[in-house]
């Protein structure tokens, strides 16, 4: 059936555009027809026939239905450019959404959802009242998809014109895929609007089950992804949600076989009865091996998914391991995943297997396969005690080879056996120093150094080893010479002797002097130091016994380890990062941010849109994005403000249910008395008399929400209750707001208990959050502070010189990121890192740069994501420069933020 | 829980954008196509390789065939298992329609394929993929082509893979029972995996809504009629079936009942894990001389009964890079130097059950090697074949039953045959 579309693509050279004009006006349908195939051509090979608009728009009224799809693609593209010109579309749209035929009614309303242009969509709303009720289930299943389409452009709209209720009914349909579709479309439209929108309940829980046996495979992903949110009451219904879902596992799509597995392990949580998990457990292993069938693309994300589903429950696939031996031709990212599962499911049971396969492994060609083989023979004896031997020995036969990488890789884990294991294996030390010459590798050098440091009294020309280095000490990359450094200074203290003495004249000397690395000139500074006052004490500290090491390398945190389970098939599980962490989807539902200073902000207040338009005022999507493609959307200038604080008696609704047991801090515990006064929110010329001020502060470890109310009115107020709009850090109330009856003329404190990751808003990190309060005599107050994010900061932040190092070095230089305070003058260096460290911020090292002082601290937010940060300042003198480096870079304006406080505080 | 992907790109060998369709306007064709160019080129990164891969805020999935590169682009946390599949389905569609899908037919065919694109996902949403009934309202010729009246009812039916209305003079089945062996021997000679992976392949020619009706010597329903079976039966690790068959029903009572679709499709794939004796045995001895030559003993036994042969046996013998002036010798069969792949090929036409036959090949080498050891590639022994008539795990089709309100009779037609899978055996 082969085509030969190819034709239209060659052009005439004479003025292309105006030749095709004239085509597309021919009076001959089939020139027409062939004009406009050559203007699609043309906009496939990226040409701008934009111009054309008018004349090929001209052609979409015709009967011929491949004529149609053309000119409805190019308005797709064109549109956006040509806004004014493609209302002239409209009518055909809206004449097309009646026609007899459900293929073009049902294309008229595809087409007109993608769209973006405003103009058009208002005249989207009737065609698309009609085609959700249409006779036809192709329309209906179109038309259900583009209420989501509608949902991105216009908020509002939707929910104006009563969409959602419509697409409620869809889901008892009595049509599989519209009811798939319509799942599809609320699940996205929930997705981005904090109000529950789509509840699963009891009653639509066995709609869709019943409908997941009829609809397509693809149907059944969008149920079977929708209704994993739903929890079930108690274990007996979750045994019943599971048994019906169960035959899912028996289906050739392989998203089908995930999406189940996903919904069968979040059911599996409220079961109780063992048998019943072991039964569970017993049935998803033949399918999750099958998945390794599948194609390789396929059998990434199942490997992925697959190494958290052992981490929750190790046993479904604990005699399942030899499926995961590598192929000679699997693709090198399945290799790399198989191997990750192996060593997890590495047991004394099959490790002799394990080994011979990561011995196979190591003799291959591929340098990283083969590097992650010998790493993995290394984890599993650090796993494994009554296989380190075993293990070991294979890493004897692997350098034995000679493979100058397989070599060093085999040392660098052979340290690491050795700090599991002391006093074990050093009788393979001779064998390593036989590879001495050939290390070159940073690592493996400083790894070999320090086994020749760690065991230098065993080693009888431990001192002619290390002197091989130190010709070359100033050359060596920093790791090699700190770690050279510390060995000497082992040596040294173990065999006091003159060698060694010279030796390490000559390595102080190097690192102090002839150095500009400032963690090597400390650490020979102190060691310098020590020796010279009290080499016994040097003892204790340099030979101190060392804590035992763990393999846990690769093992999530538990509570991202839920959050990737009940995202199992998604990219969240594929790159085992929680959604927010990449998810940058641009929201264009209306915003209500008004302070300008935040123009990256946060979600909007509620997504409540119906309280705009209950003002009557006009309000269009102000989109606050940077993102382009948002950016051409705002054709329309915001109009006037909305006026603040309008009625959401709903969202009052949702106080009423906060469940009391929350942690109650009682209301009149008055605030201590040496903490500066809170800063006002809601000014009493705003809040009709009340004037609100708050501050978010942290106290042993815990973040509460300091409030002072304060009473200007005439009359007494009760009934408060607050609320938290989604934000950055999912900061929300822990329980309910306690403040006693206001009378006039009073005031009350109170100290709310905070929680984070309730309700996470998507998007850039933002400082901004958006407060709710209401009582009972006024409206509700609506306000917004700026979070010092300095209240996160845990108290576990404090990082260890080495670690530090090691994290600074690790992390990529773009994610360093600068910023100049140029008014804040440090004066009192002692004061200022002890007010630091109260707020969690702890100090780590310093050191002169000219005649500046350099500090470094590190501190943590909660989900241990680490910030290191660097201050360079000259004391006594305006202006500070702040360095800050962290895996999140993109948070880095709200960590300069709270620096910037804490030293100005 | 929900995403879905922004748009669909289909790009050459170096990343360039043939076709693309936007489903959402929140990705730029530009700044894909900026991003693939830059990561295929980087090779030899391994983890520049995997199918997924992320670029400020946008997703990456993709796949290859021939010199195609077919990619979704996603902002969302979208699923990617089933975006990828669905990737492979476009793929399938494509091939159907335009015989082979490659840069040439995609552009002989734009037309169709942004037809295609339009109809199979909607706003991002995987919608329909069943290429037979797509060709019923998205056709190529546009010539013939009247305006269709209606989509066909199959596009929102329950029974979405078959149209009504088809008709046979003759109605018939086909049934292959096709089962692959899997096998991976270590360098001990110890089998340390096996499996069998079968598939029922079948071609329908029916007229009409048929109820068809499967019956296999599944031993969990044999035992569960209280059936003590003539033969053997057989106990099937994982079952996975066309989406047609109910699978609720199977759940229940094992039975697998189904509407099948027009012409060819896989009704069910089955995996068996049970350790299988190595249908055709090789072992090989390498002996390297003083560096300047080597030799290669191979024995291969085949060990399945006297009365079944195996055909096209296919023993693909890996040999050093650097080997020159082959010299071989076989007891029966050729071989065929391939220098292209680093091995020696043998073929043998027909190898009957419980016979032995022998290689001998010697090789040149270079009498200058390297002096770094370098790691020599290891590829495995692989071996290829075909036996007819026979299955290893002893699978039967006791009936298939036919039903259609017409009341016709149809003629079931079924085939057995064995075939290696990934059969590798590594070198001692």
């Amino acid at each position: 059936m082969s085509g030969h579309d190819s034709k239209y693509f060659s052009t005439t050279k004479k003025g292309e555009i105006p030749e095709l004009k004239e085509e597309l006006n021919s009076q001959y349908k089939d020139k027409r027809k062939d004009a406009v195939k050559k203007v699609i051509a043309a906009m496939t090979v990226g040409k701008d026939v934009s111009s054309l608009f008018t004349d090929v728009v001209n052609c979409m009224q015709t009967e011929n239905l491949e004529l149609k799809k053309l000119v409805y693609l190019y308005l797709i593209n064109y549109a956006k450019s040509q806004p004014d010109l493609a209302i002239l579309a409209v009518n055909t749209f809206v004449k097309d959404s009646q026609d007899p035929n459900p293929l073009i009614r049902a294309l008229a309303v595809r087409t007109m959802g993608c769209i973006r242009v405003d103009k058009i969509t208002e005249y989207l709303c009737d065609p698309l009242q009609r085609c959700l009720k249409d006779d036809d289930p192709y329309v209906r299943k179109t038309a259900a998809i583009c209420v989501a389409k509608l949902f991105d452009i216009n908020a509002e709209l939707v929910e104006d014109r009563g969409f959602l209720d419509s697409l409620k009914d869809l889901i008892s349909d009595n049509n599989p895929m519209v009811v798939a579709n319509a799942v599809a479309a609320l699940a996205e439209i929930q997705e981005n609007s904090s109000r529950p929108i789509f509840e699963i309940t009891g009653h639509t829980l066995s709609k869709l089950l019943t409908a997941l046996n009829e609809c397509t495979e693809w149907g059944q992903v969008f149920i079977l992804d929708a209704l994993s949110r739903y929890k079930a009451a108690d274990a007996r219904e979750a045994e019943n949600i599971v048994e019906r879902v169960t035959p899912r596992l028996q289906h050739a799509n392989c998203a089908v076989v995930l999406s189940a597995v996903k919904m069968i392990l979040q059911q599996m949580e409220l079961i109780t009865s063992t048998d019943v998990v072991r039964n569970l457990c017993k049935k998803m292993a033949p399918p999750l091996v099958t998945l390794l069938s599948a194609e390789p693309e396929i059998q990434y994300v199942a490997l992925r998914n697959i190494n958290l589903i052992v981490q929750r429950r190790p046993t479904i696939l604990a005699h399942e391991i030899k499926v995961f031996f590598c192929k000679y031709n699997d693709p090198i990212y399945v290799k790399m995943e198989k191997l990750e599962i192996m060593i997890k499911l590495a047991s004394d049971r099959n490790i002799d297997q394990v080994l011979l396969e990561f011995k196979e492994y190591a003799t291959e060609v591929d340098v990283d396969f083969v590097r992650k083989a010998v790493r993995a023979i290394g984890r599993c004896a650090i796993k494994l005690e009554r296989a380190a031997e075993r293990c070991i020995s294979v890493l004897l036969e692997l350098i034995k080879i000679k493979v100058n990488y397989v070599v060093q890789e085999a040392i660098i884990v052979i340290k690491d056996i050795f700090r599991r294991y002391p006093n074990t294996y050093e009788s393979i030390i001779a064998t390593l120093c036989e590879s001495l010459d050939t290390l070159d590798e940073p690592e493996a050098k400083a790894s070999m150094i320090w086994i020749i440091g760690e065991y230098a009294e065993r080693i009888d020309n431990a001192d002619e080893l290390l002197e091989s280095f130190l010709e070359s000490f100033p050359e060596e990359p920093a790791q090699v010479q700190l770690q050279l450094l510390t060995a000497t200074v082992k040596l040294f203290l173990k065999k006091p002797t003159e060698g060694p003495q010279q030796m390490i004249q000559v390595v102080l000397n190097n690192a102090t002097v002839e150095t500009d690395n400032p963690d090597l000139r400390d650490r020979a500074y102190i060691y310098w130091r020590l020796l010279s006052t009290d080499p016994e004490a040097a003892k204790d500290v340099v030979l101190a016994e060392k804590p035992v090491i763990t393999d846990d390398s690769n093992q999530l945190d538990p509570s991202l380890l839920d959050e990737l389970l009940a995202n199992i098939a998604t990219l969240s599980s594929v790159y085992h990062k929680p959604p927010e962490a990449f998810v940058t989807r641009v929201k264009t539902t209306a915003q209500r941010i008004e302070e300008d200073d935040y123009p990256n902000g946060s979600e909007q207040g509620y997504s409540d849109a119906t309280s705009q338009v209950a003002d009557g005022a006009a309000s269009p999507p102000t989109s606050s994005s940077s993102s382009p493609y948002t950016a051409t959307r705002q054709s329309v200038p915001p109009a006037a403000a909305p006026a603040p604080a309008p009625q959401v008696p709903d969202l009052l609704g949702d106080l009423m249910g906060i469940d009391n047991s929350g942690a109650i801090v009682p209301a009149d515990q008055p605030a201590a008395p040496s903490s500066p006064p809170l800063p006002v929110l809601l000014p009493a010329s705003t809040g009709q008399g009340l004037q609100i001020s708050a501050q978010l502060t942290r106290q042993d470890g815990q973040i509460f929400y300091s409030l002072l109310f304060e009473n200007n009115t005439q009359i007494p107020l009760d009934g408060f209750m607050i609320q938290f709009n989604k934000n950055t850090f999912g900061l929300a109330a822990a329980g309910p707001l306690q403040v006693p009856q206001l009378q006039p003329g009073t005031s009350a404190m109170s100290l709310l208990p905070m929680v984070l990751f309730q309700n996470i808003s998507a998007g850039p990190p933002s400082s901004l959050m958006q407060i709710a309060v209401k009582n009972n005599q006024q409206p509700v107050w609506y306000f917004n502070d700026k979070m010092g994010v300095n209240v996160l900061f845990t108290e576990d932040g404090r990082m260890e010189r080495g670690s530090f190092l090691e994290t600074w070095r690790s992390l990529p230089d773009s994610n360093e990121i600068l910023k100049e305070f140029p008014g804040i003058v440090v004066s009192n260096p002692e004061a200022t890192l002890d007010r630091l460290a109260a707020s969690n911020m702890f100090f780590i090292a310093k050191r002169k740069h000219g005649n500046q002082d350099v500090f470094y601290f590190s501190a943590k937010i909660p989900r241990g994501v680490p910030i290191l940060i660097e201050l360079t300042t000259a004391i006594g003198n305006p202006g500070v420069k702040c360095a800050i480096k962290t895996p999140n870079p993109d948070m880095a304006p709200l960590f300069f933020e709270a620096v910037e406080t804490l030293l100005k505080a | 829980m929900a995403g879905a992907a922004s748009a669909l790109f289909l790009l050459d060998l170096k990343g360039r954008v043939l076709i693309w369709r936007d489903y959402r306007g929140d990705v730029s064709s530009v700044q894909a196509e900026r991003f693939f160019t830059k990561f295929i080129e980087k090779e030899d990164d391994p983890q520049s390789q995997d199918p997924v891969v992320y670029d400020s805020g946008v997703t990456y999935m993709f796949i290859q065939h021939n010199n195609v590169y077919l990619m979704a682009a996603s902002r969302q946390n979208c699923n990617a298992a089933s975006i990828l599949l669905f990737l492979h389905r476009l793929v399938d569609v494509f091939k159907y329609y335009f015989e082979e899908l490659e840069e040439e037919s995609l552009r002989d065919n734009f037309v169709v394929v942004y037809e295609l694109l339009d109809e199979i996902m909607d706003f991002g949403f995987p919608q329909f993929t069943e290429a037979k009934i797509l060709s019923e309202f998205i056709k190529t010729d546009a010539y013939k082509m009247e305006v269709t009246q209606r989509p066909p009812m199959a596009v929102t039916n329950a029974v979405s893979w078959r149209s009504e209305g088809i008709q046979y003079k003759k109605n018939e089945v086909f049934l292959d029972v096709v089962e692959s062996v899997n096998i991976l021997v270590n360098s001990n000679g110890q089998i340390i995996r096996s499996d069998i992976v079968g598939a029922l392949k079948m071609r329908t020619y029916l007229s009409g809504m048929p109820e068809c009706k499967l019956g296999l010597n599944d031993k969990v329903l044999l035992e569960a009629q209280g059936r003590t079976s003539k033969g053997k039966a057989i106990d099937l690790d994982d079952i996975k079936f066309h989406q047609c068959v109910r699978l609720a029903r199977f759940e229940n009572d094992r039975t697998i009942s189904f509407i099948p679709p027009d012409g060819a499709f896989d009704l069910m794939t089955y995996r068996l894990s049970t350790q299988v004796k190595p249908l055709i045995w090789v072992e090989a001895q390498v002996e390297k001389h003083s560096r300047s030559r080597i030799e290669i003993t191979v024995k291969a036994r085949s060990q399945y009964k006297d009365r079944s042969t195996a055909t096209n046996v296919e023993i693909e013998l890996p040999v050093p890079a650097d080997a020159t002036n082959p010299n071989v010798r076989t007891s029966m069969g050729s071989a065929a130097y391939a220098p292209e792949n680093d091995s020696l090929v043998w073929k043998i036409k027909s190898f009957p059950g419980n016979k032995e036959y022998m290689l001998r090949a010697e090789f040149s080498l270079p009498s200058i090697t390297a002096e770094e050891p370098a790691p020599e590639r290891k590829a495995p022994i692989r071996v290829k074949f075909e036996i007819p008539y026979f299955t290893v795990s002893g699978i039967q089709v006791r009936y298939l039953k036919i039903i259609e309100k017409s009341g016709y009779h149809a003629l079931p037609w079924v085939r057995y045959i064995t075939k290696a899978g990934e059969y590798e055996l590594r070198l001692m």
